[in-house]
């Protein structure tokens, strides 16, 4: 049995609650949703980890875990997301679940307290952030930064997007720019982190065996010392029409090239019946292991290990990503884009339709059963602005025709294309 | 059929043994829509040298990798579209001790289960198709050899560890893998493909009966033959290389650390060993200990940095590393912590919360169905009870954690690697 409840519990402070017996932990994330924009970006990533390093009760590292241990091993984690044009930044939170704990204990009300702790009551040295904390916070959010660059996969995506929604908040990398983070002064991130709890919508996530009573009664407490008053509702994420497709390449000393192609769809998708179109055409198109993508790019022509398809709902925006060797570039590419091609003119069977309905349909149901699964997707939803659940999305899935598909392919348009490529003089 | 409970953490385990060898785990979860299924062989990329119908045979690196890519070809087509097709979502590791098959899903279960054992246990090789794969996995190398943290991972144990084969790379080098030929896939899946050294795990709402049922009518009736195996019997108890430099394209020097320990040749004890290691390496430097802070709040780790205990047949080590722009001065604080550590003792009030924190840490950790499968495939192939690590943890007491630090840390174990920045890059 699983149970279903949201509720504003304060102005602006949303609680999403599902309750099941069926995993072992209490799962908790506490979240602002902040607009995506340069002047805050790296100041709202920065916080949660200067946040994370000692509250009031608990002043420094050794008493923080301290802590956490007698809260058995429970894990409470700075996380920073991008979702459309939103900065999701706060914490996310495991405790094991009342069932497997020895002695009767309070750990989800402790875990929940502590949460609020990090947040609301941070350890402060004459009124400001501790500096020791804060310098130590900006080197280390420098070197995350930085190390984008040590994953050649992901790199190659945030190359291309930062490059394709150059101007468009989307294009902003969700910690922020070294240069930015390296700025940051006690004085600003004080003004920003006071406007966060003063302004900026929260939302809350917990799921489960507790109560949705006994959630909201601790989060009751732990939420006092919240400035209660109007919060700012989120701008809407942006789409964008395609002018005129852009080409960028990097050189790096590697073995293996990166290629990234971005398409655009001009709007942000938000109906469920839209977004299950959308997915079932991924599937088809370089979602799943009977793609277009994987059967042609990789089995067909063995030309890469990996080629596949991903999409951003919430900005309307679709990437191929795929490694190949240099010398394999333009074939690559121009059989990406061929693929689309025959998903646009309807170019797949039955049983591909059928394959990528059931492969999709399996993606929703085994999202109940995962507690980060199903708070990506509420999360997801909050900033969408959506209402609709897993199982709603299931049913859309049914009725899909290749006629939909068809016609989602046929809005996909090809932005950019970046390749990361070897060092200069050798090629 | 054997229904054993854990109600400490929640798990009941069906066991079933087939006449011809293969064991069966099916963990039973009434509430989940998904069945998770694991069907593994006792085969890795460290299993190279092997004993097989009386000659001992010595194949390239990389064959079980090898062998994984191509196990998904049938006579009839590919059983990853079939599964794909089925609705669920189908995939298959290699590790230095192990090769896994899996899918996970919600629906079709016993009909996707018999295509799972169906596909693994029926080769299918060509020439050609071999041929073809070379080109898939040789950009699956170059890929992987882009990564700082496998090359931080693989060359760590190659300065550990002079003979033994957990210094293979899985996936070979693009050079081994050019030998292998479809009679080496053939060999090697004859000799390890067998249901007597293979283990099938499953979690979810299913039948065990059924299973037992199924796994009956597609796999062999009778056991394979032993293979014994050669993991270099010359293994010195010191390491191999101290410290180890390589250049790459990466923002800030990754280090890695590894504490080559005696192996413990004694079953019964090694699941004892490893949660030894792991309470040994949080209360040394772990996120509880007094040390990790130190070196975070002084910017000498960052959050990347972990630490733990692993082992394969015949080697057992500590690692630890992450980000580090001073390996030298990470090197020496752990020396020096364990030197404390080792006059001082342990604090006992650091012990106590140490312990209670992992054992909730272990018990967090299965609410994964693929965690649950995969780990006990590999406590089944070590002979390791893997399910009684609560009442273990309740044994262990301080001097125990101490005397193992005293008897296992010592300079001329260590192995460094540092992969270093190249020159100037964004």
């Amino acid at each position: 049995m699983m149970t279903f409840k949201q509720k504003e519990i304060l102005p602006g402070v949303k609680l999403t609650a599902v309750q099941t017996s069926k995993f072992k932990t209490n799962f908790l994330s506490m979240t602002f949703l902040d607009p995506l924009v340069e002047d805050h970006a790296a100041m709202n990533a920065l916080l949660p980890f200067v946040l994370r390093r000692g509250t009031q009760k608990y002043p420094d590292m050794m008493q923080v875990s301290a802590a956490l241990d007698e809260l058995y091993g429970g894990a409470i984690d700075p996380i920073v997301r991008k979702k459309g044009e939103t900065q999701c930044i706060g914490f996310i939170a495991s405790f094991l679940d009342d069932a497997y704990i020895p002695e009767s204990s309070q750990v989800l009300e402790d875990g929940i307290a502590l949460m609020a702790q990090f947040l609301f009551e941070p350890v402060l040295e004459n009124g400001a952030f501790v500096s020791s904390c804060l310098e130590s916070e900006k080197e280390n959010l420098m070197d995350r930064i930085s190390s984008r660059v040590n994953d050649k996969q992901q790199y190659a995506i945030y190359r291309l997007l930062s490059q394709m929604c150059d101007g468009e908040p989307y294009g902003l990398y969700r910690y922020g720019e070294v240069d930015a983070v390296r700025n940051i002064t006690s004085n600003g991130l004080q003004k920003q982190y006071e406007s966060l709890l003063q302004n900026t919508p929260i939302e809350i996530y917990y799921c489960g065996s507790a109560t949705f009573e006994r959630v909201e009664s601790a989060l009751q407490s732990a939420l006092s010392g919240l400035p209660i008053g109007m919060r700012k509702s989120l701008p809407p994420t942006q789409g964008k029409k395609v002018d005129n497709v852009r080409y960028f390449t990097d050189h790096m000393d590697v073995l293996q090239g990166k290629l990234a192609l971005g398409f655009r769809i001009d709007k942000p998708i938000l109906s469920a019946r839209e977004v299950s179109c959308m997915m079932v055409f991924n599937a088809i198109f370089g979602g799943s292991t009977t793609s277009k993508l994987f059967l042609n790019v990789r089995e067909r022509l063995s030309l890469c290990y990996y080629a596949s398809s991903g999409i951003d709902r919430h900005k309307g925006v679709m990437m191929v990503s795929s490694g190949i060797a240099f010398e394999q570039y333009e074939n690559a590419r121009d059989e990406i884009l061929a693929q689309l091609e025959d998903c646009k003119q309807g170019q797949f069977s039955q049983e591909d339709l059928h394959a990528a309905k059931r492969f999709v349909a399996n993606q929703q149901k085994t999202t109940l059963d995962s507690q980060n699964k199903l708070e990506e997707f509420w999360l997801g939803q909050a900033v969408s602005a959506c209402t609709f659940g897993p199982e709603e999305l299931e049913s859309a899935i049914d009725g899909i025709v290749a006629e939909d598909v068809k016609h989602i392919a046929q809005q996909v348009q090809l932005d950019s294309v970046y390749f990361l490529q070897g060092k200069e003089d050798t090629q | 059929m054997n229904e054993i409970t854990h109600n400490n953490i929640g798990e009941t385990i069906i066991e079933h043994r087939l006449e011809n060898g293969l064991s069966i785990f099916v963990f039973p979860k009434p509430e989940y829509q998904k069945q998770f299924a694991f069907f593994a062989t006792n085969y890795g990329g460290m299993d190279t040298k092997f004993l097989w119908k009386d000659k001992w045979e010595d194949t390239p690196e990389g064959v079980a990798h090898f062998l994984e890519h191509k196990m998904f070809d049938t006579k009839d087509g590919n059983a990853l579209q079939v599964l794909t097709g089925n609705g669920v979502s189908p995939n298959a590791f290699t590790s230095s001790a192990l090769t896994g098959y899996y899918f996970e899903g919600s629906e079709a279960f016993y009909e996707n289960l018999e295509t799972l054992l169906s596909f693994v246990s029926v080769p299918y090789f060509t020439q050609e198709s071999v041929e073809k794969e070379q080109g898939i996995i040789g950009q699956e190398i170059q890929m992987i050899e882009d990564n700082p943290h496998w090359q931080a991972y693989m060359n760590t144990m190659k300065g550990m560890y002079k003979t033994h084969p957990v210094s293979h790379s899985v996936a070979g080098s693009k050079e081994s893998i050019s030998q292998i030929t479809h009679e080496t896939l053939y060999l090697c899946h004859e000799a390890f493909y067998n249901p007597s050294n293979m283990v099938l795990c499953i979690a979810g709402d299913v039948d065990a009966q059924r299973v037992i049922d199924v796994a009956k009518s597609v796999l062999p009736d009778v056991p394979g033959g032993v293979i014994s195996r050669n993991y270099g019997n010359t293994e010195p108890e010191t390491v191999n290389e101290a410290y180890r430099e390589i250049e790459m394209e990466v923002s800030t020097p990754i280090i890695q650390l590894g504490f080559k320990l005696k192996s413990e040749s004694d079953k019964t004890a090694s699941l004892r060993q490893r949660l030894l290691g792991d309470i040994l390496s949080e209360i040394w430097m772990g996120t509880s200990s007094p040390l990790y802070a130190k070196l975070y709040e002084k910017g000498v780790i960052n959050n990347s940095f972990f630490c733990g205990y692993e082992s394969y047949r015949d080697c057992s080590f500590l690692l630890a590393g992450g980000e580090s722009r001073e390996p030298d001065a990470v090197k020496e604080a752990l020396l020096e912590e364990a030197n404390r550590l080792s006059k001082e003792g342990i604090d006992e009030e650091l012990f106590r919360r140490v312990k209670k924190a992992m054992y909730g840490s272990r018990v967090r950790m299965l609410n994964s169905f693929e965690r649950l499968c995969v780990e006990q495939a590999r406590g089944y192939f070590a002979e390791e009870d893997v399910w009684i690590f609560p009442e273990i943890y309740a044994t262990i007491t301080k001097e125990e954690v101490e005397s193992a630090l005293k008897s296992w840390i010592s300079e001329q174990r260590i192995s460094m690697v540092v992969i270093k920045p190249k020159g100037d890059n964004t």
